[in-house]
């Protein structure tokens, strides 16, 4: 697919979804049929991916992989209450350009501006650098629910069309469209204009069979049997209606604590003395305590 | 295969708005842009695999988890998994109910997808069928459901398991799901592929079981029910069912006709309440705060730059302390309501430091000190209230009148000039007396006083509800499903 001026729209890191799966893993990220299938498209049609999801379910992750899966650069955007332009895409280099109208004194003001408002005192924000650059690219923005409502603003632009405007310099357009990714854990609803210009992925805790081929990959160590029980026994402590559900990367960190504790079953001393790696609130402890009978 | 999805007349574009369509009918709002997205991810797809089809139809279609449910099921309608009965993919089909039953009860046991599908169909095949005319007859997920019972198997399959993991020996059941299989030959090579629920192994995770089983029969309930709409669709149009036989998004159920499961599904949804309570609050406050110019001071600080007011001084909001008096009504009539009401004096109680809670049938206490933060589980502080304060008298209908009476007479001194008070209950008197004076009364020393009725305004003044009479004294707001609550909360709370 091409768009009016004949630029190729897509990112082009991946052939098929197959691709993305193998590739993926190769980079130690395993992905579900949705992950891969979302991924593919959003590099084929170079649309911004959306991620939204409970914390911990791996959506920055995701960025990551894709990055180090296309030998692209990771420009990362993370995204705060109070950020705005001058952090989110560009600023001026208001005392490089002072310095530079002292030193030049003798000269003619014109000749000053036009040399003060030049690409040397630009400073460039992530937005912007993931747009110049020819090299491939990877743009996370991270927690976008965290910043204000203006921001959202400001990434519309950027990312319908993958250009800035900067008013000294004129409009610049991305030569090479990044990878965008941006994550939300849906603490404030996104506006409908923003979403509309992403696929949206939703990324929940990965089924059984996933979440343990990703405890072998990450803990290759454990225990095969060891490894179903604990994914068993997670996938149970999340239909509890916990205050703080685990997640896939607390189930990493319970594996990596029995292993470190010589545990190669699971019985109810080794869970009960355990849970607090998994659970991290006291009343989510007492409770599961409860439900799993431990005491 | 690529058909040009760009042809207006293309069955497969007349699909896939079929689709959107349908869509569009459940309150999900896409743009025809989206559309034309959805026609690009096909085309970059390709026909071939079902589940990224609808992955990527999802991704590009949809914009919250919360659609997720509804389009699902549309897309069940409009890209079937396949035209009339799927018995082509397994051996002979099954000859009656108790085959069936073994044979599910395998399947469940070793969590083979496939086979629940395929299961699936011939259970609403076998059982489902109603009706003998054409026209009249079609396939009844209920009835099969009814036949089947699924639900029944749960100790059976937990028995044979018992007895399969000792005779296989303990500590089996790595990837493949052993334990199951002593002897069952009809879907050996489903077990093999798949990973199995590793059940049966014994041990500590044998507690477990019970849940995963039944977790894994209400899933093949659900297969059912799509395979019946599937079938029905086929007979009557997908348009047909799309408008009828899909269930709305949680957040989008009456409280009131909510179903148990819809109910717990629907917590769910509206959990993180308290969070997103927290975070629009804090925006609310911090521009608020930014607060109107002070003259008086700009001016003096400007002389000290020479007259220019370079910083602008403002008159800062003292903050107060916002104070809530929650009235709520936990009668039977209003129990859906009355659950999510808990979530939201729980979500409260987390936000604001003087929240006072009282409850009322007929009688009403306070119970502030039974809504402890953290407690997930609001039908068991409903019981709680029952038990440790007096909320009903004689009999356990609700009745506003004495509950409001009872309120003005005794508790009025928790309301102030600086209190909101929100009452939520269905203002039906079961025929007593609405006591709109005792109403007035808070309402003259309160603040605001908002009222959230579960029920639509249409409903309002009918029967015995006295809804009109009291929205003259107080706002009284329709508060029908947890989108509303939410946005309701938000809106009205003071900040």
């Amino acid at each position: 697919m091409a768009d009016d001026n004949g630029r190729p729209e897509g990112t082009g890191f991946f052939a098929s979804v197959d691709d993305v799966s193998a590739r993926l893993a190769e980079a130690g990220y395993l992905a579900s049929t949705a992950v891969a299938t979302t991924v593919f498209l959003a590099d084929r049609l170079g649309k911004p991916l959306l991620v939204e999801g409970p914390a911990g379910v791996g959506k920055t992750e995701l960025a990551k992989a894709v990055a180090r899966v296309g030998a692209a650069r990771l420009v990362r955007l993370q995204c705060y209450e109070g950020i705005d332009e001058s952090r989110a895409l560009y600023e001026w280099n208001h005392a490089k350009q002072l310095l530079r109208i002292t030193a030049g004194r003798d000269e003619a003001w014109d000749e000053t501006r036009t040399d003060i408002f030049s690409d040397e005192f630009l400073l460039t924000r992530p937005l912007l650098t993931a747009i110049r650059g020819d090299e491939p690219t990877v743009l996370l923005i991270d927690e976008t629910d965290k910043a204000d409502v203006e921001v959202e603003g400001l990434l519309l632009e950027v990312l319908s069309d993958f250009q800035v405007t900067v008013p000294e310099l004129g409009t610049i357009t991305a030569t090479r469209r990044p990878f965008t990714v941006l994550t939300s854990n849906a603490t404030r609803e996104l506006s409908e204009a923003l979403r509309r210009r992403c696929l949206f992925l939703h990324l929940d805790f990965p089924d059984a069979e996933l979440e343990q081929r990703i405890v072998r990959l990450q803990v290759p160590g454990l225990d095969a049997t060891l490894a179903d029980s604990l994914v068993r026994v997670v996938g149970a402590l999340r239909e509890m209606e916990l205050r703080k559900a685990p997640s896939v990367a607390e189930t990493i960190d319970w594996a990596r604590t029995l292993l470190a504790l010589g545990a190669d079953n699971l019985d109810e001393t080794v869970v009960r003395d355990s849970l607090g790696v998994i659970l991290k609130h006291q009343d989510d402890i007492a409770k599961a305590t409860r439900k799993l009978t431990l005491v | 295969m690529n058909a040009p999805a760009t042809d207006a007349r293309s069955p497969l574009a007349e699909r896939l708005t079929g689709l959107v369509r349908a869509l569009r009918g459940h309150g999900i709002r896409i743009g025809p842009g989206e559309t034309v997205d959805a026609a690009a991810v096909l085309e970059a797809l390709g026909l071939t695999d079902r589940e990224r089809i609808r992955e990527g139809l999802a991704a590009a279609l949809l914009r919250a988890d919360r659609q997720r449910a509804v389009f699902d099921a549309a897309f069940e309608l409009y890209f079937p998994l396949g035209v009339g009965e799927l018995t082509g993919t397994s051996g002979a089909p099954a000859a009656d109910r108790d085959e069936l039953r073994d044979r599910l009860a395998q399947a469940l046991a070793a969590d083979d997808t496939a086979a629940l599908n395929r299961l699936a169909g011939e259970a609403v095949d076998l059982l489902g069928r109603y009706g003998t005319s054409p026209g009249s007859d079609g396939w009844s997920a209920h009835q099969t459901l009814d036949r089947l019972r699924p639900q029944t198997l749960l100790a059976r399959i937990l028995a044979d398991q018992r007895a399969g993991g000792r005779g296989g020996g303990p500590g089996a059941g790595s990837g493949s799901g052993v334990g199951s299989g002593s002897g069952v030959g009809a879907f050996g090579s489903g077990f093999g592929g798949g990973f199995g629920g590793g059940i049966g192994s014994g041990g500590f995770t044998e507690r477990l079981d019970a849940d995963e089983i039944r977790r894994r029969i209400e899933d093949f309930r659900n297969r059912i029910r799509t395979e019946a709409r599937r079938r029905v669709a086929e007979r009557r149009g997908a348009e047909f069912i799309a408008e009828r036989g899909i269930a709305p998004s949680a957040d989008q159920v009456d409280f009131l006709i909510a179903s148990r499961e819809q109910l717990v599904e629907l917590r769910r949804t509206v959990q993180p309440l308290a969070r997103k309570l927290a975070t629009r609050l804090a925006a609310r406050r911090r521009r608020a705060a930014r607060g109107q110019i002070d003259i008086r001071r700009t001016l003096r600080r400007s002389l000290s730059t020479g007259g220019v007011p370079l910083r602008p001084a403002y008159r800062r909001h003292r903050p107060a302390r916002p104070e809530i008096v929650l009235l709520c009504d936990v009668s039977g009539s209003v129990a859906g309501f009355a659950n999510f009401t808990m979530l939201l004096v729980q979500a409260m109680r987390d936000q604001f430091s003087k929240v006072r809670v009282y409850a009322f049938v007929n009688r009403v206490d306070e119970v502030t000190h039974l809504v402890t933060t953290g407690e997930a589980d609001p039908a068991e502080l409903g019981r709680r209230f029952a038990a440790e304060a007096t909320i009903s008298g004689w009999h356990g209908s609700s009745d506003y009148g004495a509950a409001l009476g009872e309120f003005a007479e005794r508790h009025l001194d928790a309301v102030g000039p600086r209190t909101s008070v929100i009452v939520l209950g269905d203002a039906r008197t079961n025929g007593f007396d609405p006591n709109v004076a005792a109403l007035r009364r808070v309402a003259a020393r309160a603040r605001r006083v908002h009222w959230l009725n579960p029920e639509s305004p249409s409903q309002w003044g009918t029967g015995d509800s006295a809804a009109h009479t009291y929205a003259e004294v107080v706002d009284m707001h329709a508060c029908r499903n947890a989108r509303r609550l939410g946005e309701l909360v938000t809106r009205l709370l003071p900040v």
